[in-house]
C-alpha cells in the first residue's frame, strides 16, 4: 500500500475550528505520553492531556497549547477534539503568568481542591512554554 | 379633548420610547450576528465528534456503556426535562412559548414523574412561583453561553442519570430556524439515541490502537457528546432569543411610529380647533359692536 504523502490535520474545539491544514508531521500530548505522527501511521485513538502540540509543514513548525480531549489518527488524517486549544501567538503571556502564580498559591494553601489547582498549574505551564517557543523562534 | 400641551407631552414620551426600542433592536441585531457566527463555529466539532464516535462504535460494543442503556419508558419513570429559557424578557413570545411547551409536556406525561432543570431566569421565576419540582436551576448566561456552562449542565444531567434519579433526560429549547421563525424542539438527550452509532464501516480498519483503552476513551467521548449537544442547544437558543428580540423591538418601533402619527394628527386637529374658535370669538365680538 502506498503511503499517503501528507496528513490532513483538523484541530477543533467546541467554539471553533483552529487548524484545518495539510501537514507533514504532528506531535500530540497523549494521556500516556507524547507521540509523533507521520503520514501512514496506524489507526489509533488516544486521549489527550494538558500539554503542547506541534505540527510541521515543510520546514516550519507551529506550536499549540491543548488540554483534554481525544485524538483520532488515521493513515492520512489526524483529528483532534480538544476542550481547549490555543495557537502560540494567541496566548496572553501575562495572563498565563498570573494564572501560574495563582495556581501555585492555591496548591500551597488550599489542599481541598488540589486536583483543580494541579490542572490549572499544568495548563499555565504549557501555555507559557508554547508562547516561549513562538517567541524564540521568531 | 386633551389640551395641546398634554398631547405634545405624550408625543415626546412615545418618541423617547421609540428611540429605546430602536436602539434595542440594533443591539439585538448585532448580538444575533454574533450568535449565528458562534453556531457556525461549532459546526466542525459537531461533524468530527460524530465521525470519531461512529469509528469508535464500530469497534467497541456500545451497549455496555451506562450512558447508552436503553430502558423502556414506562409508567412511574423519572423524567428530567431541561428547559432553556432566557434571562430577560423583551423578546416577544420566546419565553412564553417554551414555558408553555414544557408545561404541556408535563401534563401529557402525567404517568411519569417529571422533574425540571431550568436554565434562564424567566423560566426559573415561572416554575418556582408555581412550585414545580426542580432539580437544578442555572441563570445569568443565556445571552452569551460558554462551553463551561454546557459542561456544568452536562455534569448535573449525567449525575442524575447514572445515579438512576432520572431514567430519561429531555432537552427543550427554541431552535433557530430563521430570523422570523423559531421552532420548539424537545430532544432526548439520555439515554443516547442509537442512531448516533449505527453508521461507520467496520470493514475498513483491521487494527486500531487505543491509548489507554477503548473503554476509557468511550468514557471520555460520550460525556463530551452530551456536553456538546447541550452546548449547541444553548447556542441555538441564544440565537433564537436574539432574533425574537430583534423582531419584537422592530414591531415596537413600528407601532410607536403609528402612535406618533395618530397623536400628531389629533394635535393638529386640536390646534386648528383652537384657532377656529379664536377667530369666531374675534368675529362675533366685532359683530356685537
Amino acid at each position: 500500500m502506498a503511503l499517503p504523502a501528507h496528513l490532513a490535520l483538523e484541530i477543533v474545539t467546541p467554539d471553533r475550528a483552529i487548524v484545518h491544514d495539510s501537514v507533514d508531521e504532528v506531535q500530540v500530548p497523549g494521556s500516556e505520553g507524547y507521540f509523533g505522527v507521520l503520514p501512514g501511521h496506524t489507526p489509533m485513538l488516544a486521549m489527550l492531556q494538558v500539554g503542547q502540540l506541534w505540527y510541521r509543514k515543510g520546514s516550519e513548525k507551529f506550536y499549540l497549547s491543548v488540554a483534554f480531549g481525544v485524538a483520532e489518527v488515521m493513515p492520512d488524517r489526524v483529528i483532534i477534539l480538544a476542550d481547549i486549544a490555543e495557537r502560540a501567538e494567541e496566548i496572553d503571556v501575562d495572563r498565563a503568568q498570573s494564572a501560574l502564580h495563582r495556581a501555585e498559591q492555591n496548591m500551597a494553601t488550599r489542599d481541598q481542591d488540589l486536583e483543580r489547582a494541579r490542572v490549572s498549574l499544568l495548563k499555565a505551564i504549557s501555555r507559557l512554554n508554547v508562547a516561549h517557543r513562538a517567541r524564540t523562534r521568531g | 379633548m386633551p389640551s395641546l400641551i398634554d398631547i405634545r407631552r405624550r408625543i415626546r414620551a412615545v418618541k423617547s420610547t421609540q428611540q429605546i426600542t430602536k436602539a434595542m433592536k440594533m443591539v439585538a441585531a448585532a448580538n444575533l450576528r454574533r450568535s449565528q457566527e458562534r453556531m457556525l463555529n461549532a459546526r466542525p466539532m459537531a461533524r468530527q465528534i460524530v465521525r470519531v464516535l461512529s469509528d469508535l462504535a464500530a469497534r467497541v460494543d456500545p451497549s455496555t456503556h451506562p450512558l447508552l442503556a436503553q430502558p423502556d419508558l414506562s409508567d412511574g419513570d423519572q423524567v428530567l426535562l431541561i428547559v432553556l429559557t432566557a434571562d430577560k424578557g423583551m423578546c416577544g413570545g420566546f419565553n412564553a412559548s417554551i414555558i408553555r411547551a414544557a408545561s404541556n409536556y408535563i401534563v401529557e406525561h402525567r404517568a411519569q414523574e417529571v422533574t425540571l432543570g431550568v436554565i434562564g431566569r424567566r423560566g426559573r421565576d415561572f416554575f418556582r412561583r408555581r412550585g414545580y419540582p426542580t432539580r437544578f436551576e442555572l441563570v445569568n448566561f443565556t445571552r452569551k453561553p460558554g462551553y463551561e456552562h454546557a459542561q456544568a449542565i452536562a455534569r448535573e444531567v449525567i449525575a442524575a442519570f447514572t445515579s438512576r434519579k432520572a431514567d430519561r433526560v429531555f432537552l427543550a429549547y427554541n431552535e433557530f430556524k430563521s430570523v422570523l421563525q423559531q421552532r420548539i424542539v424537545i430532544n432526548q438527550l439520555l439515554p443516547m439515541p442509537k442512531a448516533h452509532f449505527e453508521q461507520g464501516d467496520p470493514t475498513a480498519m483491521v487494527d486500531y490502537l487505543f491509548e489507554p483503552s477503548p473503554q476509557r476513551i468511550f468514557d471520555e467521548v460520550l460525556p463530551r457528546l452530551v456536553e456538546f449537544e447541550i452546548f449547541t442547544a444553548l447556542l441555538e437558543s441564544a440565537a433564537a432569543q436574539n432574533a425574537a428580540q430583534m423582531v419584537a423591538m422592530d414591531n415596537a418601533t413600528k407601532n410607536s411610529g403609528e402612535v406618533i402619527d395618530a397623536l400628531t394628527l389629533t394635535m393638529n386637529k386640536v390646534r386648528q380647533a383652537a384657532i377656529t374658535r379664536e377667530i369666531i370669538e374675534v368675529v362675533s365680538g366685532a359683530e356685537a359692536l
